[in-house]
């Protein structure tokens, strides 16, 4: 049967992969069985929980609810492609630091969400905030330590970019 | 005292142990985790609620020679998981007595080809009648139980009750019911198990108490201690969920694993982790207080009734706490408390942080309003007349020794919140809006640690050991899943030695490595087990001192020489300390008389809580909690716990029931479970009154359960101060609020137009 | 996970036309799948009946919005993220612009499409009040043509519908004439986000002077499959409102409702606050008629 599954090519944290898998694979074991990137989660697959959430093609998805052949193509970025050279992402920081994680399930889809809505919205309200983490469940935090995190990140990239104007000059 | 000054580390927001792992993804999960040659388990349950299994018939669509398949007669040892009392079967034998109770298990190469074979067998049934619910039970018919359907019963005295009634100036009646809770870790239960003839079990799961998993594989297997071996995982949650449960899945697993000769993986997929696993008791509490002039308490007379489920499991610990939480934080010269766990057919029940606290909470504080309004005296004042104070005695005639600041609390509470000012507000502006708004207060207090003589029973041992590559590890059972123990745990290491934060980490928790410091429940680990590995660094530094020169004063470098020379001389370099209770301690198990708990950590909650009329959905608008748990270890993750459990003990309140249809849950989906969301929760202002507690780790008292305690009785006394309408039983959700509503108007309004 | 991925087929042509002939060669044969919210969700939980698939995600065909001065037509594949972002749908169609934040989170509208959410005729669809209430129509295509019909006719009963097994949903085509209309939408969810609907309920009006010219009122959990309350708005048509015809209008609505009883919610519930909600909106009007 393998051999007449398709070939799907998906581009992983910036790595170019090749995976045979069956189309209607979820793309969600496609990173955790094929590519044995076990950061992604499964709480529900039924996407309610949201810690299956990785970005794709700049779009925040529920990679349980994604059948691989949809990926074909695709740019895919997951919790472990957060970090660069070993320093933790703003929100990784903040998270670390504010006490966003407790339990740590729901953390690297709940870092996805946050990046996807930092993406597009790099100053948000706490109104935003809640919007744009409203498909993550956390069961620990009551949420509260998990927006102050995201404000934090905000916080701190506004004084990177700061930064990076100040050094442009 | 300020010990914040005298301390280094303790009290200090230091990053979450784990933390970075967890951020990186890079934390193994047992899901995360694949063994050479690995299979995967699958479990046939139970379609009926109660009866006999006549027959157990393969189909032969399944090629069965490719699976292996468990029964109760494969089970070497005990057919039992070992909790208090062992009724509950590892494996159903001949009869089954709730739904989704397990009877078979599977166990294939390929997890995709379980599902097909688990519909493929196919069990005959004699069905019996069944009883779903605490009234059904108590009719003794039929008896689904022992000789009366009776798992526990526990009855309180303390002075007089029957003589207050005549004398009463006000005698206040009221019944109060909470339903079924689900945990909800977002991460579902899961083990991976091992089995070998030389070294006997190896299990790897999402667990909370690796011990319990140890004692119930013992003897199921009827093996020595040391042929069984449990190692918890990074645990995506667990709230009480993972404290009995893991025994009976790591079993299942562990059978597969002997039968199959392969390692084993089990992981519940969300809709079989909500039908099969453990939930909150349901409840019932009846109050019949009485009161003089002034509204001070002269006698509760109260009748606690809990649903157990179909096996005793963990219920008649659930009703002690539940038992003694059940007058609240107040003095009464005159308690009776009569409670009783029912037994039913579903799925048993069993721990959910607080224990059965927020149940006998939710009452009492509930009922503290419905006196309040019958009295005409403000909720909070009513409360005033009556907290507990230092020298005054609860229910079980426990002296409170230590300081007890309820007032400071309440008026802090009242404060933060601007409690009066908004209620005056409200008053003025609810008559002429849509949408109703009220403020609710909670006081109650939670017992830390085990109950009575628990925590002499447990004789708890931990300790910390220095390892030849130079690091000094915390030896505990205790386990993370959340809540920080791996953070404070090795704060209270480092300040005790003198180390830094970064120069401690935690031993595995595995039954192989570590000591047995307890189960990780009931609020004990900062306190208790805190305080063994605060002993143990001191006692690890005397020792250095006494036999391997350390200085009275010493940098990094020299303890850990001093730690080389101690382990060339000694062989290893630890320190372990046991378990030895406060002085003047004594409690009576048959009386329930005494020192119920070692301490107390207290609470005042305040809920500000929005009706829509229209929608007929309450909402809470904004929650404060002021506590006083001892000296906070580190505020970052303190502060988390109350937020976390107060989101949940708002989901209890408004959002999550369980649904059962003949003791079937049918809504076991995450779709139709209703948890809040980021966009539900309200923002929680969290306060801290810290008193430290001398026989806690550096004063710690119990955090965790404390603020899942509060919210529902504080939300339904806001509901009740916004639309005049009291209600008694949770969760309550719209459907409910409609139904009073629309009567209430049918009376006021006869032909609205 | 519960299903099987190797039991199911699923290819993506990546147009429309191979979509359609591949429909047309063996009708009932090929289950489309477009964001699969609604289908991946079946198959986790073992409930995926269909064997064979076909992806319509990716088919720039149907992921359109064009507007014209007098309508807006959206194609079958837009999702609801496209939707909400779209400003001609904020300024003209706000209700629907509205439903689509309402969708599950973030994460199931960059997936969920307009066109899905229709043909899955969930009674608690989230799109099809506002949809119903501004009169729109919609237009299905197979390899023999396309065709468009009242999308007020498309539902025929629970999650059926009116398109043959070769057909595929093409677009909703919607007036551009609603700017001078009071309009109305409110769900009663089971919570504030990842909710469905216990009830939902979409109102256009106009007035002239103080009466009302014209009403659409749309519903969703009060049968079957969403639907306009046909009665409720003959009550309203022509009235000025007040509260005799805000009373009855709530009558009518209570008799034509039927909504059930199940895990969500329960029939008393529903039928109760849908009058609330029609309530609160010819409050709304009856306001606007006393400024006007």
């Amino acid at each position: 049967m393998s051999e007449c599954w398709p070939t799907i090519r998906i581009t992983v944290n910036g790595q170019r992969h090749l995976v045979q898998a069956p189309p209607m694979k979820r793309l969600l074991d496609v990173l955790r069985e094929d590519l044995h990137l076990t950061g992604t989660k499964e709480g529900c697959g039924e996407g309610e929980c949201g810690s299956c959430s990785v970005r794709m093609n700049g779009e925040l998805v529920n990679s349980c609810l994604v059948p691989a052949l949809q990926a074909e193509g695709a740019t895919i970025e997951t919790v472990e492609g957060l970090a660069q050279k070993g320093e933790l992402h703003p929100l990784q920081q903040a998270f670390l630091k504010c006490g966003g994680a407790q339990c740590g399930i729901c953390t690297p889809g709940m870092l996805m969400a946050a990046k996807h809505l930092l993406a597009h919205n790099p100053h948000p309200d706490i109104a935003e905030i809640r919007e744009g983490l409203a498909g993550n469940l956390c069961r620990c935090t009551g949420f509260m330590r998990i927006f102050e995190s995201v404000i934090a990140a905000a916080a701190q990239s506004c004084v990177a970019e700061e930064q990076r104007g100040a050094d442009a000059r | 005292m300020n010990t914040s000054e005298t301390t280094r580390i303790v009290g200090a927001s230091v990053a979450r142990k784990e933390g970075v792992d967890k951020l990186l993804g890079r934390a193994r999960y047992v899901d995360d985790i694949e063994r050479e040659g690995m299979w995967h388990g699958a479990t046939v349950r139970s379609s009926i609620p109660r009866g006999f299994i006549r027959s157990i018939g393969f189909d032969r669509r399944i090629d069965w020679s490719q699976f292996s398949v468990v029964s109760a007669s494969d089970i070497p040892g005990d057919n039992h998981i070992q909790l208090i009392v062992a009724d509950q079967p590892c494996l159903a034998d001949g009869m089954v007595n709730h739904r989704e109770e397990a009877i078979l298990l599977l166990a294939h190469p390929d997890k995709h080809k379980l599902r097909e074979a688990v519909e493929a067998v196919h069990i005959e049934y004699e069905p019996l009648p069944a009883v779903f619910s605490i009234e059904e039970s108590e009719r003794q018919d039929p008896i689904v139980w022992g000789t009366d359907n009776v798992f526990k019963t526990f009855l309180l005295e303390k002075g007089d009750v029957d003589s207050a009634w005549a004398d009463a100036a006000h005698i206040v009646e009221g019944e109060y019911r909470t339903g079924a809770q689900e945990h909800l870790y977002i991460e579902n239960n899961g083990v991976i198990a091992e089995y070998s003839a030389e070294t006997g079990v190896t299990v790897w799961g999402s667990l909370q108490c690796p011990f319990y998993v140890h004692k119930s594989l013992l003897a199921v297997f009827d093996l020595p201690a040391e042929k069984v071996r449990v190692i918890q995982t990074e645990t995506g949650g667990a709230f009480g969920g993972k404290e009995d449960y893991p025994s009976l899945l790591a079993a299942h697993a562990a059978l597969l694993a002997m039968k199959s000769g392969h390692p084993v993986k089990m992981i519940y997929d969300r809709m079989e982790d909500l039908a099969a696993t453990t939930k909150r008791h349901p409840s019932r509490v009846r109050h019949r207080t009485a009161l003089d002039n002034e509204g001070k308490l002269l006698a509760m007379d109260i009748e606690i009734a809990t649903d157990g489920g179909a096996y005793s499991t963990l219920s008649s610990t659930v009703l002690s706490r539940a038992t003694l939480h059940s007058p609240g934080p107040y003095v009464c010269p005159n308690v009776r408390i009569r409670s009783r766990s029912w037994a039913t057919n579903t799925v048993p029940y069993g721990a959910f942080r607080g224990f059965g606290a927020p149940q006998t909470i939710f009452a009492v504080e509930r009922h503290m309003d419905e006196i309040a309004a019958k009295l005409g005296i403000d909720p909070a004042e009513l409360r005033r007349r009556n907290f507990l104070h230092d020298g005054d005695t609860t229910a079980t005639e426990q002296v409170m020794r230590e300081p007890v600041i309820l007032d400071q609390l309440l008026d802090r509470a009242l404060a933060e919140s601007n409690y009066h000012a908004k209620r005056a507000q409200f008053t003025g502006e609810n008559p002429t809006s849509a949408v109703k708004r009220g403020m609710g207060i909670a006081a109650f207090y939670h017992g830390s640690g085990f109950t009575g003589s628990g925590e002499r029973y447990l004789n708890s041992l931990a300790g910390v050991d220095v390892t030849p590559e130079g690091e000094v590890r915390v030896l505990v059972s205790s386990t993370e899943f959340g809540q920080g123990t791996n953070t404070v745990l090795t704060q209270i290491a480092a300040e005790a030695i003198g180390l830094d934060y970064c120069d401690v980490i935690m031993a595995p928790a595995d039954t192989g490595i570590v000591p047995n410091s307890g189960p990780t429940v009931a609020s004990r680990t900062a306190m208790v087990v805190g305080r063994l590995i605060e002993r143990a660094g001191l006692q690890l530094v005397a020792l250095l001192r006494e036999h391997a020169g350390l200085g009275e004063h010493f940098t990094r470098a020299e303890f850990f020489a001093a730690s080389e020379r101690y382990r060339a001389a000694k062989g290893e370099a630890v320190s372990l300390c046991r378990y030895q209770p406060p002085p003047g301690i004594f409690w009576d198990d048959q009386k329930y008389r005494g020192e119920a708990y070692p301490a107390f950590a207290w609470s005042v909650q305040v809920a500000q809580v929005a009706v829509d009329t229209v929608t007929c959905s309450a909402e809470v608008e904004e929650f404060w909690a002021v506590q006083e748990a001892g000296r906070v270890i580190n505020p970052v993750l303190a502060t988390g716990q109350i937020e976390g459990g107060i989101a949940q003990g708002i989901g209890y309140a408004l959002y999550e029931k369980v649904l059962l249809q003949n003791g079937q849950m049918i809504n076991n989906q995450m779709t139709n479970y209703i948890m809040p969301t980021a966009e539900d929760v309200p923002p929680i202002h969290a306060h801290f009154v810290e008193i430290p507690f001398q026989h806690g780790g550096y004063g710690a008292k119990g955090i965790g359960e404390l603020p899942h305690d509060g919210p529902a009785p504080a939300i339904l006394n806001a509901i009740r101060d916004a639309t005049g309408v009291s209600f008694h039983s949770i969760p309550l959700l719209p459907e409910d609020l409609f139904a009073a509503l629309a009567a209430r108007q049918a009376i006021e309004e006869p032909a609205a137009v | 996970m519960r299903g099987d991925a190797e039991a199911h087929e699923l290819i993506a042509p990546g147009n429309l036309s191979a979509v359609l002939k591949l429909m047309a060669d063996a009708p009932g044969e090929w289950t489309p799948i477009a964001g699969g919210t609604e289908l991946m969700v079946a198959h986790a939980a073992g409930r995926l009946n269909a064997r064979r698939l076909v992806s319509l995600w990716g088919i720039s065909d149907l992921r359109f919005i064009n507007a014209t001065t007098e309508s807006i037509a959206i194609g079958a594949g837009v999702t609801f993220r496209d939707l909400r972002e779209h400003g001609v749908v904020a300024s003209d169609l706000p209700l629907l612009a509205r439903a689509a934040s309402w969708i599950g989170s973030i994460a199931n509208q960059s997936r969920a499409t307009v066109g899905g959410n229709l043909v899955n005729g969930s009674p608690a669809a989230d799109s099809s009040p506002a949809l119903l209430a501004y009169d729109a129509e919609i237009e299905v295509v197979s390899v023999h043509g396309r065709r468009r019909i009242a999308y007020s006719e498309f539902h025929t009963g629970y999650k059926r519908n009116i398109m043959t097994t070769d057909e595929l949903l093409y677009a909703i085509h919607l007036p551009r004439r609603f700017a001078r209309h009071q309009q109305y939408l409110r769900k009663v969810g089971t919570r504030r986000a990842m909710a469905i609907a216990k009830v939902a309920l979409a109102g256009t009006a106009l007035l002239e002077g103080k009466k009302i010219s014209e009403i659409r009122l749309a519903a969703a959990s009060l049968a079957p499959f969403p639907t306009r309350l046909y009665r409720t708005e003959a009550v309203m048509l022509g009235e000025a409102v007040t509260a005799e015809t805000i009373h009855a209008a709530r009558k009518a609505l209570l008799a034509e409702s039927q909504p059930i009883d199940d895990i969500r919610s329960t029939a008393e519930y529903r039928r109760g606050v849908a009058a609330n909600l029609l309530e609160e909106f010819l409050q709304s009007l009856r306001q606007e008629g006393r400024t006007q």
